[in-house]
């Protein structure tokens, strides 16, 4: 009896919680936009640390001097279009493809 | 209380049906509401799974013995520390803390990802909710931890004495946190390969995942290591056990895992490598599981006898088909973005780094399940020992202290010669000083694999310094920043990198102790009575004097009698001297058996209590096995006139009869170990956690630019040169 009871409490009160977004309904559109925004950020950062990576790597060495102008140009030429991307998003311009 | 631990865990399971439902409608209606209640169910999974661990807790802490696996693992004299710990050493409990650990570990993951990856998301949650269901309906339906005995039991069995050491109770849950966070970096590869989105992301949204896995992992088999060192009687901290191995081999992949995933991340290849190492990762972590509860190891034939062994099988091999079916049918989206330019680049050390860690874990999965095949179709057990896994693990094992160095020296896509040349003269250098020196000046070249291996260590310890100064010297250069701060704002920034490389020096440093240990151990067995020397290495050990305890446990483990000796240890040279006490305590026997009343304290288990003397350059290590036959004509006589006496009297006589052994005590036998360097596996081991915790601590910056982001303001254009 006690575990029945239990059982139905607890089912209770998850099941509140868990069909909170279910009742609650939502901005569908608002948040896609956000996470999209959130997605092109993170990705912006990856691509700014690999630019200071490529960079160290240059200064230490490792690279020559050919070499390293042609990833830094490949790898700012991938962030422009991150920010792009981010701008047409945040609504400043279309983005170009 | 226990109906409210088993309602924790039916309703968790129902949480977990519910999340691979949820997310997977969402996923295919496009209803995000599904997939954030679907979400939220994992959150509501890990709160209950906490909850089911607090009753449970709760019922060992008091001795609550109407619990079934309180009786079997704790008694109301085992220590605190032991009553807390005791629930994993049991089926039920093993398998609820893998329950409660991946659901901590998948809410916490959902949370981190609940703004990206939208699409993914959804089919790792469905995943995620999968595999929980799995360990929650065996711990449902199966081995329930909150079984309960009709009437409370009169006593305890006790934890297994073996266990009743710190770090083999902490050993499981560092082990199941590993097993368990490659779920995550799993469930995420089947995502990006169900909606076809294998690029990078699902890699970055798991990456601390699956750092967090294994570096768990590799915490728990050193953690096993030194409770074989330091609890077992037989002084080695690794013997190639089919146990140990199940925890090694996703280790190994999962090292490969961690640095094959860099190559997609700057390049975009090796997709279906990593794909494949998670995949293996995750099978492995399971099979690891299922080889230390299913019986198996015990024998072939034990397999059948446990309940867990078919639905584990089962499980697995779902798993495993169901993963390659994925790969097979997605190669067309796995396909490199990039070509290999150079052999001599970072991308093609990964790739050789891969195939050394998938061969050693190849030799040692052969070297595991072989005998069990074999026992299999042949009826006969066989097995396979130490010399075998160290003929051809150690090559490898030498490649891949070679690759560390190597990788961190040579840059993406391509090295040119004058590149090379700059990048390995000195760290090379001081790998061939240090051979040299070592030859000249040490007995080293004794064993050629451990030479090389010293040369080695050098090279990569001399690699990481290179890094670190070089790197230093050009934030100086780009910063102006003086060079010590320059260096720690270089480690700051590059916590990834450089972590990684603290990680690589303390491996080198962990495998520069095995090989010290392995092949310039000095090792002496000899039986002994007080007053007799035994000489082992360059020490001269004395057996001084007898001692016996009775309900006087020094080392907290709860044993009613121990036996031991005090041995006197001089170097001959040098004039090093210490007194080592090594002991063996035992428990009582839970049954009354032929040797009766008084003799069952000490025909139960038994314990080595091992005592060393650590040091830098070498530890001496000694274990006692004392002869106990001069007491067995004592406790028949005892058995025979006071068995029926009150139990205050019968501590009396068990008393004298243990101080018996100190005033009279026969010849003991003393394994002596002088083992060079061993120190240097726990500290190699603590640097590699050390840069695990540097590689996986976010940068401040990194953190503000998130928050930031979150609550999106407009961001300014950055000017960037063409």
């Amino acid at each position: 009896m006690e575990y029945v009871i239990a059982v139905l409490i607890l089912v209770a009160l998850v099941g509140l919680f868990v069909t909170g977004p279910l009742r609650r309904g939502e901005r569908e559109v608002e948040a896609a936009r956000a996470d999209r925004c959130a997605e092109l950020e993170a990705a912006k950062e990856v691509k700014l640390r690999e630019i200071r990576d490529a960079e160290l790597d240059f200064r230490m060495g490792k690279v020559s001097e050919a070499d390293h102008r042609a990833t830094d140009r490949e790898l700012r030429a991938q962030a422009i279009e991150i920010l792009e991307q981010l701008d047409a998003v945040e609504g400043r311009r279309p983005a170009e493809h | 209380m226990a109906a409210v631990g088993s309602a924790c865990l039916f309703v968790g399971l129902l949480c977990a049906l519910y999340a691979v439902g949820a997310s997977l409608y969402g996923a295919r209606t496009g209803r995000r509401g599904f997939v954030d209640s679907s979400r939220r169910a994992v959150y509501a999974l890990a709160a209950l799974m906490v909850g089911a661990f607090v009753v449970l807790e709760a019922a060992y802490l008091r001795s609550d013995l109407s619990f079934e696996i309180v009786v079997g693992s704790s008694s109301t004299d085992t220590p605190t520390f032991y009553k807390l710990t005791g629930m994993w050493s049991t089926q039920e409990g093993s398998l609820m803390l893998w329950a409660l650990v991946l659901s901590i570990f998948s809410a916490a993951v959902l949370r981190a990802t609940r703004h990206s990856l939208r699409e993914l998301v959804p089919y790792a949650t469905a995943v995620l909710g999968a595999i929980a269901l799995f360990f929650l309906a065996l711990s449902t339906f199966v081995e329930s931890p909150f079984a309960t005995l009709a009437a409370p039991a009169a006593a305890g069995n006790g934890l297994n004495p073996l266990l009743r050491n710190p770090a083999m109770m902490i050993h499981p849950p560092m082990l199941y946190a590993g097993y368990v966070a490659f779920s995550i970096p799993f469930a995420f590869a089947v995502g990006a390969l169900v909606t076809r989105r294998t690029g990078a992301d699902w890699i970055r949204a798991t990456r601390r995942f699956a750092l967090i896995a294994w570096s768990f992992l590799g915490l728990g088999i050193l953690l096993g290591a030194l409770w074989s060192y330091s609890e077992l009687g037989w002084g080695g901290y690794w013997a190639w056990d089919p146990v140990e191995n199940a925890s090694l081999m996703p280790w190994l992949t999962g090292t490969a895992f961690l640095h094959s995933v860099m190559v997609q991340e700057k390049r975009g290849m090796l997709r279906v490598w990593n794909v494949s190492l998670i995949v293996a990762t995750f099978v492995l972590s399971l099979l690891g599981t299922f080889l230390v509860r299913s019986g198996v190891l015990s024998s072939i034939h034990a397999f059948g006898a446990s309940t867990l062994g078919v639905p584990f099988l089962a499980f697995i091999g779902g798993v495993l088909l169901g993963s390659v079916v994925l790969v097979l049918t997605r190669l067309p989206d796995l396909r490199s973005e990039a070509r290999l330019d150079s052999l001599a680049s970072r991308e093609a050390a990964f790739l050789l780094n891969n195939l050394v860690l998938v061969g050693l874990c190849f030799v040692v999965f052969w070297g595991t399940f072989f005998p069990l095949i074999s026992e299999a179709v042949t009826g006969t057990e066989s097995s396979v020992g130490p010399p075998w896994f160290n003929r051809y693990v150690t090559p490898l094992a030498l490649a891949l202290v070679a690759l560390s160095g190597i990788g961190p020296l040579i840059a993406w896509r391509r090295a040119t010669p004058a590149n090379l040349r700059r990048a390995f003269l000195v760290p090379l250098a001081v790998a061939a000083a240090t051979g040299v020196g070592l030859v000249a000046l040490t007995p080293a070249e004794d064993s050629v694999p451990s030479l090389v291996m010293f040369a080695l260590v050098a090279f990569v310890l001399a690699v990481v310094a290179q890094e670190l100064w070089r790197g230093a010297g050009a934030r100086r250069t780009m910063t102006g920043e003086p060079r010590p701060l320059a260096l720690a704002r270089l480690v700051g920034r590059n916590r990834r990198r450089y972590g990684g490389y603290i990680v690589h020096a303390g491996i080198s440093l962990l495998l520069l102790g095995v090989a010290a240990s392995s092949a310039f151990v000095d090792q002496s067995d000899a039986r002994l009575a007080p007053g007799q020397t035994a000489r082992v290495g360059d020490y001269d050990v004395t057996y001084r004097e007898p001692t016996a305890r009775f309900l006087d446990d020094r080392s907290g483990t709860g044993a009613p009698v121990t036996f031991g000796a005090v041995l006197d240890v001089r170097r001959r040279e040098g004039g090093e001297a210490f007194t080592l006490r090594p002991s063996r305590n035992y428990y009582e026997a839970a049954a009354t058996g032929p040797m009766g009343v008084f003799g069952r304290f000490f025909s139960g288990e038994s314990t080595t209590e091992v005592d060393m003397r650590r040091g830098l350059g070498r530890d001496v290590w000694m274990a006692v096995q004392p002869d106990l036959r001069a007491l067995i004509g004592p406790i028949k006589e005892a058995n025979r006139r006071f068995s029926d006496v009150p139990g205050e009297a019968q501590a009396l006589i068990l008393a004298a009869i243990v101080e018996r052994y100190r005033r009279a005590a026969p010849p003991a036998t003393f394994r002596t170990l002088v083992s060079p360097m061993i120190a240097w596996i726990w500290l190699g081991g603590a640097v590699v956690l050390l840069g695990s915790l540097v590689a996986l601590w976010p940068t401040p910056g990194a953190r503000a630019r998130r928050v930031t982001s979150l609550y999106a303001a407009r961001l300014g254009r950055e000017l960037s040169r063409a």
